[in-house]
């Protein structure tokens, strides 16, 4: 009964959904204010329902309803209840679901905040927003609808599989979806900014929060799924440039050229058509993604539920969307008149490069995702491309981008002078040179990569201080009276610097060894000593592992011991093996212990790692987040959205233009 | 001009996606295809004591299904697999890595799609079949020659654009 009803809701949702899609749109174009309130209630109601559909299918998975197909592939009754809610969006049908949720919810926020927006651009924003959920609704119901029934029913459930039985993987899809979902905020900015012919910036203004709410949720969402694949695949890798994760990676490229651009839009009026286009570019990257995940045109080693009529859907919806949406920003595409030009070193010109490098990092990653699929299309062969080409392109793409972004927070728009600049830099420059060269001597020996990644992390730390410094001497060092956006920004910029450290030297000083051991064996890595004191027979709810002990001294024999308990398992339901690592992180490193094959006798292969300073991948995304979301919150867009209407800075009016023509 | 250029790109990108779509990525073309099948002799699971050789199948197309129980997708894959055996087309098992002997329970549990099947616990006559992964399916004629390898499951739709097809092709 209560799938039913999920089932009922869903519907209910979509018919919203296609009010939600189109009286305000109508209302908006004929200047009918009743037709545009409907957006409001048929927003509110939407999240409603589909809150409703996503609460039936949690409590199928909380009460084991075998019945319901999507439970009984995707749960068992031995898995631990947290687990079994979790498995809610552990399947194709189920993540979709929540796909859903997380459109109503960003859809109902926009009505909730963008009160004070003109009528007509909110009404546009939901507007828009409904259309894109009409479509993924559809999507759900006619392809994947999760309240499907199995009869007759299993007794018991095929398990979640033991990938997903994990704690970052509670987090990290809903992280990724709000983040890919998010952009559709920005998407429907722009796209009601064509319709409406108001394009100048207070569009970007309204829209800047939003997108670096979206790129915030995006960044925190790729580094749980790096998390979740270092501990969880067992050989204590970070990032593989797997087809799933460059689908997320290249809106998060467009995205954050996004949100650089658009500070640019905002302030200076500038690259109006460039970020409209961008803001079209990182949603349709968002919906690729989808579409590359979903359908099953590349292979990966995690991408699920594979299945053409899916496939064949989300393409269509691809096609009307990202289609109709280029097409409808050329048809529109604007005329800005050159109000204001800025020199060739200024912080418009710097941004402009790191949007050039950010895009051109978005090329590569695309072109290496989809190569394989374009040699087979041409009949040219198969082939697969891994991370010797990523690596090889990504890279120098990478150094200019942050050597740039050293230098650009410290330029003045319009124009800036080089030797000003080269003053203000001297000492930062000099400082992180030397400390690139000393610090990899006193570690573990001179490496070229090394000392180029340490250069250009302590570049921007320096460059960061100098920035916080110079605007705190303006203030007369009153700390509390930085804009949000400033300290945001710096920190991100810090959070960069911070992830840059630990992919530098865990990728220059790591080290492993794979070795057969048996009771009372020790090996020595990296100045500790992991010794083997056997392997007992463990059961956890679902599954039965064998479980290894490991101590770890110091080599020499000071300071306190560890012990590690690295598992193998194998679960009851699915009978598949699982390696579960076992690892302390420090802050300046993580030992990391797998637990490999039994070797008969007492005898077991372990593999052991030592990776320096890996954590700071992860504590430098947070920095990042935690700066986007302090740049979101700034007080001025706050301000902004009460004036509704652009202020100080040279705006430029298509709006005026129009109504003049 | 140059405003028209994202969609024109995006038209083209939608025509990979678009052929793509119909296309198998892990689709992996079989050097074995056209070529006698491997010989090997191998105990069968089901009836202790006895051997298989592809040699005792001769005489009509039957497949081979290279499958072991510790596999989730070859368990959805067996449901369809008792259709297949329902129509009568003979499918041989080989059950590829069962190291812990599970298979004669989980046949018994599951019910046995298969004339028989053949244990290879060490995936050692896998390795001559060039199987990869489970499951994988061969499709063998009368003759003794492979004529086809599906990589992954088998269901209703493969089964109909990739199976019913070939068979009926070789089999008149």
């Amino acid at each position: 009964m209560i799938p039913e009803l999920g089932q009922v809701a869903l519907v209910i949702a979509l018919v919203l959904a296609l009010v939600q899609g189109s009286l305000p749109l109508i209302g908006a174009q004929r200047g009918s204010a009743t037709l545009m309130a409907v957006a409001g209630p048929a927003s509110y109601g939407q999240l409603a329902f589909v809150l409703l559909a996503f609460a039936a299918l949690g409590y199928a998975f909380a009460v084991n309803d075998f019945s319901v197909k999507n439970v009984a592939h995707n749960s068992f009754s031995e898995l631990p209840l947290a687990y079994r809610l979790t498995a809610t969006w552990g399947s194709h049908e189920g993540s979709m679901l929540l796909w859903v949720v997380i459109l109503a919810a960003w859809t109902s926020a926009v009505t909730v905040f963008g009160r004070r927006l003109p009528l007509a651009v909110s009404a546009r924003v939901v507007g828009v927003l409904g259309l894109v959920s009409v479509g993924f609704l559809a999507f759900v119901l006619f392809t994947s609808n999760p309240f499907v029934r199995l009869f007759p029913a299993p007794l018991d459930g095929a398990d979640l599989n033991p990938l997903l039985q994990d704690a970052g993987m509670i987090l990290h899809p809903p992280m990724l979806y709000m983040g890919y979902v998010g952009f559709s905020v920005a998407f429907a900015f722009a796209i009601a900014a064509l319709l409406g012919r108001r394009l100048d910036a207070a569009w970007a203004r309204w829209a800047r929060p939003w997108t670096t709410a979206a790129w915030v949720f995006l960044t925190i969402g790729i580094a749980l799924g790096s998390w979740w694949a270092y501990r969880e695949l067992g050989w204590g890798g970070w990032w593989f440039w797997d087809p799933t994760e460059n689908a997320s990676l290249m809106p998060w490229l467009a995205g954050t050229a996004l949100v650089h651009s658009l500070a640019v839009t905002e302030k200076r009026g500038h690259f109006v058509s460039w970020t409209l286009f961008l803001s079209i570019t990182v949603f349709s990257f968002s919906l690729l993604g989808t579409f590359l995940i979903r359908s099953g045109v590349l292979s990966s080693v995690h991408a699920f539920a594979n299945d053409p009529a899916r496939g064949m859907f989300i393409l269509s919806f691809l096609g009307v969307v990202i289609g109709g949406s280029l097409l409808l920003y050329a048809w529109r595409f604007p005329r800005v008149p050159k109000v204001a030009t800025f020199g060739w070193l200024s912080r418009e010109s710097l941004v402009l490069g790191n949007n050039v490098l950010l895009i051109a990092a978005l090329g590569t990653v695309m072109l290496g995702t989809l190569y394989p699929l374009f040699l087979d299309v041409l009949g040219l062969g198969k082939v697969s491309v891994g991370p010797p080409y990523f690596n090889a392109v990504f890279v120098p793409l990478m150094a200019p981008l942050l050597f740039l972004m050293g230098v650009g927070p410290l330029a003045r728009w319009r124009e800036t002078s080089l030797p000003g600049l080269a003053v203000r830099l001297r000492w930062a420059f000099g400082v992180a040179a030397a400390l690139a060269l000393i610090l990899p001597l006193l570690y573990g020996g001179l490496r070229p990569m090394v000392s180029l990644g340490l250069f250009l992390a302590l570049w921007i730390f320096a460059s960061v201080i100098i920035g916080v410094s110079e605007r705190l001497k303006g203030l007369g060092w009153a700390v509390g009276r930085l804009p949000r956006g400033f300290v945001g920004m710096q920190l991100a910029h810090t959070g960069i610097a911070v992830v840059v450290v630990g992919i530098t030297l865990v990728s220059g000083y790591e080290s492993e060894r794979d070795v057969r051991m048996d009771v009372g064996e020790y090996v020595d890595l990296a100045g500790y000593r992991f010794a083997f004191r056997g392997a007992t027979a463990e059961t956890g709810p679902n599954y039965v592992a064998d479980r290894g002990v490991v101590e770890v001294t110091r080599v020499g024999g000071t300071g306190p011991t560890l012990t590690l308990y690295p598992e193998k398992r194998k679960y009851n339901a699915s009978g598949m093996a699982m390696t579960e690592a076992a690892l302390r992180s420090g802050a300046f490193g993580d030992l990391y212990v797998s637990l490999g094959d039994y070797l008969g006798g007492q005898a077991w292969s372990l593999r052991v790692y030592y990776k320096p300073f890996v954590g700071w991948l992860w504590a430098g995304a947070f920095l990042m987040a935690l700066g986007g979301a302090l740049a979101a919150s700034d007080r001025r867009y706050r301000l902004a959205a009460e004036r509704a209407g652009p202020r100080g800075a040279p705006a430029v009016g298509m709006g005026a233009a129009e109504a003049k023509g | 001009m140059k405003r028209w250029l994202p969609f024109a790109a995006f038209c083209v990108l939608l025509v990979f996606l678009y052929v793509g779509l119909f296309r198998d990525p892990r689709e992996v073309p079989s050097p074995f295809i056209g070529r006698p099948a491997p010989a090997f002799v191998l105990p069968v699971v089901e009836r202790p004591g006895a051997t298989f050789s592809p040699e005792q199948a001769r005489g009509r197309s039957w497949l081979l299904n290279v499958w072991a129980p510790w596999c989730t997708t070859c368990q959805k894959e067996h449901l369809f697999l008792m259709q297949v055996a329902a129509t009568g087309v003979p499918v041989y098992g080989l059950n590829w890595k069962d190291q812990d002997r599970e298979a004669t329970a989980m046949l018994a549990r599951m019910g046995n799609p298969y004339v028989l099947n053949a244990d290879d616990r060490d995936g050692r006559v896998g390795i001559d079949w060039g199987v990869t992964g489970v499951p994988e399916t061969f499709v063998i004629d009368a003759e003794g020659i492979i004529r086809m390898k599906h990589s992954g499951p088998i269901n209703e739709r493969i089964w109909k654009r990739k199976f019913l097809p070939l068979l009926q092709a070789i089999d008149s």
